[in-house]
């Protein structure tokens, strides 16, 4: 009876003290936190995708409640409601980014590009860049050893095995940047989605001269400008041989698509064009 | 027991097919395409425009820093334009293209035949001299060598060593060379020792090249402070740190560079070319190329101008063989592989290799069984199954802690990994990346 | 013109493989097979065989049905556990007993953890301690080694020399008394005793070891600090107390020391990277063997120190390093 007594007891004392301990430091180390934090944490993806620029969602709340001005903050992966979501928390003002997608410049295709050489190294694009210029005479188009396929965390990517080339879904597609980030040859770029998922842009990135980009692939841009020339609204540039469109600018004329001799401007989601003799539907890409 | 070094190391079959042939004068070519990189550094400066004539041995493009080097025309000619080719690695890299139109060479250099062992130049005149004459090392790692031989101040070098190691497999353009030209190599030597200041230079040959061994022994009776050393058979004995280990037992720390220890190392081709600067006023123009391979019909050692498009060698042993799988610009362990042979020998060439297509082939990669094999051959005494790791899952600062740049891409890991694992691919990533990370931070 | 190769470099390879050294080490287990075959015949053929197709066919099915990756018995690890398993255990094993200790051995011990290259335990040894557990009494009935032996499971079972010696120093009696009873150091080098199928034969391990140096498979750091420490440790012991503890060359002969220390230790995955971690690998379980033996409850303990240290070598290799070049600092004036 005695050593049960004197067990609740001495077990009781040691709890009281640990909890006195307890109590003690957790006030002493306490960290105080903006509970609107949490709060904007919840209605993010929690994909944690670093799309934002930000290590994670919480760094990203945490950014979003610090700042007085968010209007340059952005997810892209939830986009305007989430953004419009955050900022009701917050009772802060957000502008709507327009949302944007991840877009291949390259057609360089087994058809289009010859393969000059056969490359039996690492399977790792930045090792063969590092390497070499790769397997066709284009030392700027896509490797095709998918490492941006590797880095998609959405399951938005694969590579087309007919092609080699890496193809993006675009329902899929959050654009957080990683493929971006991830191609050693700067291929992939963030364009805007547009109206309809409509969008037009240069599906190349070879800056060769004319000759040499087109004897390497039958698809490159040769900067010939002729884009350039007939665009009304000033919205492709060539720089280097190669030409540009800023889908800020471009309103969707479709002008410079039939005026392209390589085909290299590619239009998506468009309605299919009437069918004409000497230009057949074959510039859709993806 | 032979000296070699203390860490690891491999040996790989040493195929030296075209061992013992003759070097033979390559044609001058049609046309030479001179790329303005073809060292370590800076590019040089193309003087020459469209049109210019230009005669052998005539600057064409000018250093653009002290680590840089002068580049001079190898043919006479007319420039037929300055223009990007193809590189060695498939990459537009800008070159100088000559018309060749006789074979006129420039006034000042000494042509004829005859060894001049008298050194009248002062030891600043010798490295200027070499620094006009664009010499780089010739072994391929093209540092250009007036860099090297300039001591920096408080360091003082007691040692020159001399690589005629050659201990890639295949090649053997400086063991030919030191058959042919032994005199000459020797008062090129004495040239390099009287810019270092220095009275002791030792020679490492492989014990593989014994004729080289007896001939240089026999030569250098007559020249005073040059001694031959023997070293056994072991790769990568040509790498710098290797070679000071072997000869001289001292190692280089981490990060310094050899004359820390006391020693500067160059290599026997450049060791000639220095004769031929300095003595016979001959900028480098011209190298030893070695083209060989299984199914090579000539296995052959040439001199060659740079700019010679790498094809013509090839044709000049007999053509690329049916089976080709692989050219390698280099010898096979540290060699590149090339995406096309119509790029143009430059100073770094040391050798064409020409592998069939059996052999080409790297066979299939397979899960790393910690058999520490890497470990055991990496003549740093890195853990390259390591580095692999954390390369491939960017682990930077990891990889450099795990000294990732220490690494001289031997490839010894890669080459005996039972697994036919891609170690030294993942490890030049990392190096790469971590290489900018240091770069980054001391801005 | 056909397409040209591009690979980073070294563009040639040793020749070297996986499947080379896995067979290799069974080619240097083949001595001590032939002796386990010609001490307990009948037996050995039965467990060897049972072990080995066991562990290729879970290995097999493991592959194809749960993890649906490429198939890898080919290459001959699962072959390799398969035999080594065999040889840590008793020559009249039921059957049934010794297909639970494959599945152990290469569903836990191996496949659980990704497979070859991943599994941080010696498989074999999991599988051998997983059924020395579940089954004490059959996993300690040791056959008597008889030429040409044509029983298996009714073979006349004796205990190990070193269970008498645990039992003896147990009763009271001296050390020399308890020598006496039990077989020569001659015998028990050529592995006339009992024990399991494969640790018997001390001469003929011997001789896979002496193969798989010459053949580079292995180097000398493991067994040999393992050896070397069981000497010296129980050495001193013996110096201590002659008496009281066996000498060394009883604790070398006797038990699994030498296949542990040739055979067991060595296994690539599950040892350190570095020569000097391999040193102190092999100095620990030198170490906790001699612990286990003389002051623990078991007779026998290396297979018991083989796994406490393969827990050990990912703190082993993170610790310590190869000697790096450039550590030999000679300064320029040396």
């Amino acid at each position: 009876m005695n050593v049960v007594l004197i067990t609740i007891i001495s077990l009781g004392v040691l709890g009281a003290l640990a909890a006195i301990i307890l109590y003690f430091v957790a006030q002493k180390f306490k960290v105080f936190e903006d509970p609107r934090i949490d709060q904007v944490e919840e209605v993010l993806p929690a994909a944690n995708c670093g799309g934002c620029g930000f290590p994670g969602c919480r760094a990203f709340a945490e950014a979003m409640v610090k700042s007085d001005d968010i209007s340059a903050l952005n997810c892209p992966v939830g986009g305007a409601d989430t953004m419009k979501a955050a900022a009701e928390i917050l009772g802060k003002e957000v502008k709507a980014a327009d949302p944007m997608v991840a877009v291949v410049r390259c057609n360089g295709t087994c058809e289009n590009r010859p393969r000059i050489a056969e490359y039996d190294g690492a399977t790792s694009c930045t090792i063969a860049s590092s390497l070499y210029g790769g397997d066709t005479g284009c030392s700027n188009g896509c490797l095709g050893l998918g490492e941006c396929v590797d880095a998609c965390a959405f399951n938005a990517m694969y590579m087309d095995k007919e092609t080699g080339l890496p193809v993006i879904i675009e329902d899929n597609c959050v654009s957080c940047g990683a493929c971006v980030d991830a191609c050693p040859k700067n291929i992939i770029e963030l364009r805007k989605k547009g109206p309809k998922n409509r969008r037009i842009f240069v599906s190349c990135v070879n800056t060769d001269k004319g000759a040499a980009a087109k004897k390497a692939c039958s698809a490159a841009c040769i900067g010939c400008k002729k884009c350039q020339k007939i665009c009304p609204f000033d919205a492709i540039t060539v720089e280097n041989n190669l030409a540009y469109i800023d889908y800020n600018k471009c309103k969707l004329c479709r002008k410079c698509v039939a005026e392209c001799p390589t085909n290299a401007i590619h239009i998506v989601n468009f309605p299919p064009p009437k069918p004409k003799v000497e230009k057949p539907a074959e510039a859709k890409a993806e | 027991m032979l000296k070699t070094f203390s860490l690891g190391g491999v040996h790989p079959a040493e195929n030296k097919f075209s061992a013992g042939q003759k070097i033979a004068v390559l044609p001058v070519p049609e046309q030479v395409s001179v790329p303005i990189a073809q060292h370590i550094g800076a590019p040089s400066e193309p003087i020459v425009k469209k049109g210019d004539e230009v005669k052998v041995g005539q600057l064409i493009a000018k250093s653009s820093g002290f680590v840089s080097a002068n580049i001079h025309s190898p043919v006479s000619g007319k420039v037929f334009k300055i223009d990007d080719i193809l590189d060695a690695s498939g990459y537009k890299r800008k070159a100088i293209i000559i018309k060749t139109e006789g074979d006129e060479w420039d006034a000042s250099i000494d042509r004829s035949e005859d060894l001049k062992t008298e050194i009248t130049a002062s030891p600043e005149e010798i490295i200027k001299k070499i620094g006009d004459a664009g010499i780089v090392g010739l072994g391929g790692a093209t540092f250009p060598a007036h860099v090297k031989l300039s001591v920096p101040p408080g360091k003082t070098c007691e040692v020159l060593i001399l690589n005629g190691v050659e201990c890639e497999p295949y090649l053997t353009a400086d063991h030919q060379l030191m058959i042919e030209k032994g005199d000459e190599i020797m008062v090129g030597t004495q040239i390099l020792m009287k810019a270092l200041k220095v009275d002791r230079a030792i020679i490492g040959i492989e014990n593989n090249k014994p004729d080289a061994i007896k001939q240089m022994s026999e030569l250098a009776k007559n020249y005073a402070g040059i001694s031959i050393q023997p070293l056994k058979v072991q790769y990568p004995q040509g790498g710098e740190k290797q070679l000071i280990d072997a000869c001289i037992g001292r190692q280089i720390p981490s990060g310094k560079l050899p004359i820390e220890v006391g020693a500067v190392v160059q290599n026997i081709g450049t060791t000639l070319a220095v004769y031929e600067a300095v003595q016979k006023n001959k900028p480098l123009f011209e190298r030893v190329v070695t083209v060989t391979g299984k199914s090579v019909t000539k296995p052959s050692n040439f001199m060659a101008r740079i700019g010679t498009p790498m094809n013509q060698l090839i044709e000049a042993a007999g053509g690329l063989p049916q089976d080709t799988g692989k050219v390698i610009g280099g010898g096979p362990m540290m060699g590149k592989a090339l995406v096309s042979t119509e790029v143009p020998i430059t100073k770094g060439s040391s050798g064409i290799l020409i592998m069939p297509k059996e052999i080409a082939k790297r066979a299939k990669m397979e899960a790393c069984i910690r058999c520490s094999k890497c470990v055991s051959v990496c003549p740093m005494g890195l853990s390259p199954y390591l580095l692999m790791t954390v390369s491939d899952k960017a682990v930077w600062d990891r990889a450099e802690e795990e000294k990732i740049m220490d690494c001289i891409e031997c490839g010894s890991c890669s080459f005996t990994c039972p697994a036919n694992r891609p170690l030294l691919d993942y490890i030049r990533l990392g190096k790469g990346k971590v290489g900018q990370i240091m770069r980054s931070r001391t801005k | 013109m056909n397409r040209l190769i591009v690979s980073p470099s070294p563009h040639v390879h040793s020749g070297d493989s996986v499947k080379k050294n896995m067979y290799g080490v069974i080619i240097a287990l083949l001595p001590a097979l032939a002796a386990s075959l010609y001490y307990f015949g009948l037996g050995a053929v039965v467990v060897t065989l049972t072990a080995v197709v066991s562990c290729v066919f879970f290995e097999w099915a493991i592959q194809k049905f749960l993890l649906k990756n490429e198939s890898t018995i080919l290459d001959g690890s699962a072959a390799l556990t398969g035999l080594l398993l065999a040889f840590n255990i008793p020559s009249n094993l039921p059957i049934w007993i010794i297909i639970i200790g494959s599945l152990v051995a290469i569903g836990i011990g191996k496949m659980s953890f990704g497979g070859l290259g991943n599994n941080p335990f010696n498989p074999a040894l999991v599988g051998r301690v997983f059924m020395l557990i579940s089954f004490p009494v059959q996993m300690t009935l040791w056959p008597k080694p008889q030429t040409i032996q044509l029983e298996y499971l009714d073979a006349t079972t004796g205990a190990t020399p070193l269970s008498i010696m645990k039992e003896g120093l147990a009763n009271g009696e001296s050390v020399s008394a308890i020598m006496d009873k039990l077989p020569s150091y001659t015998e028990l080098f050529f592995g006339n005793s009992g024990g399991s199928a494969g640790e018997i034969a001390a001469a003929a391990l011997l001789m896979g070891l002496a193969y798989m140096l010459i053949r580079k498979i292995i180097t000398w750091h493991i067994p040999a600090s393992i050896i070397v420490t069981i000497a010296a440790f129980t050495g001193l012991l013996h110096l201590s107390s002659p008496d009281q503890y066996a000498g060394p060359l009883f604790h070398l002969l006797t038990g699994g020391v030498m296949l542990g220390a040739i055979f067991m230790a060595t296994d690539y995955v599950s040892s350190p990277m570095s020569k000097k971690g391999m040193i102190i690998y092999g100095v620990g379980i030198g170490i906790i063997t001699v612990v286990i033996r003389v002051f623990g409850a078991y007779p026998e303990g290396i297979s018991f120190a083989i796994l406490i240290m393969n827990g050990f070598v990912p703190l082993i290799d993170k610790y310590v390093k190869p000697k790096r070049f450039g550590e030999l600092v000679k300064t320029a004036k040396a």
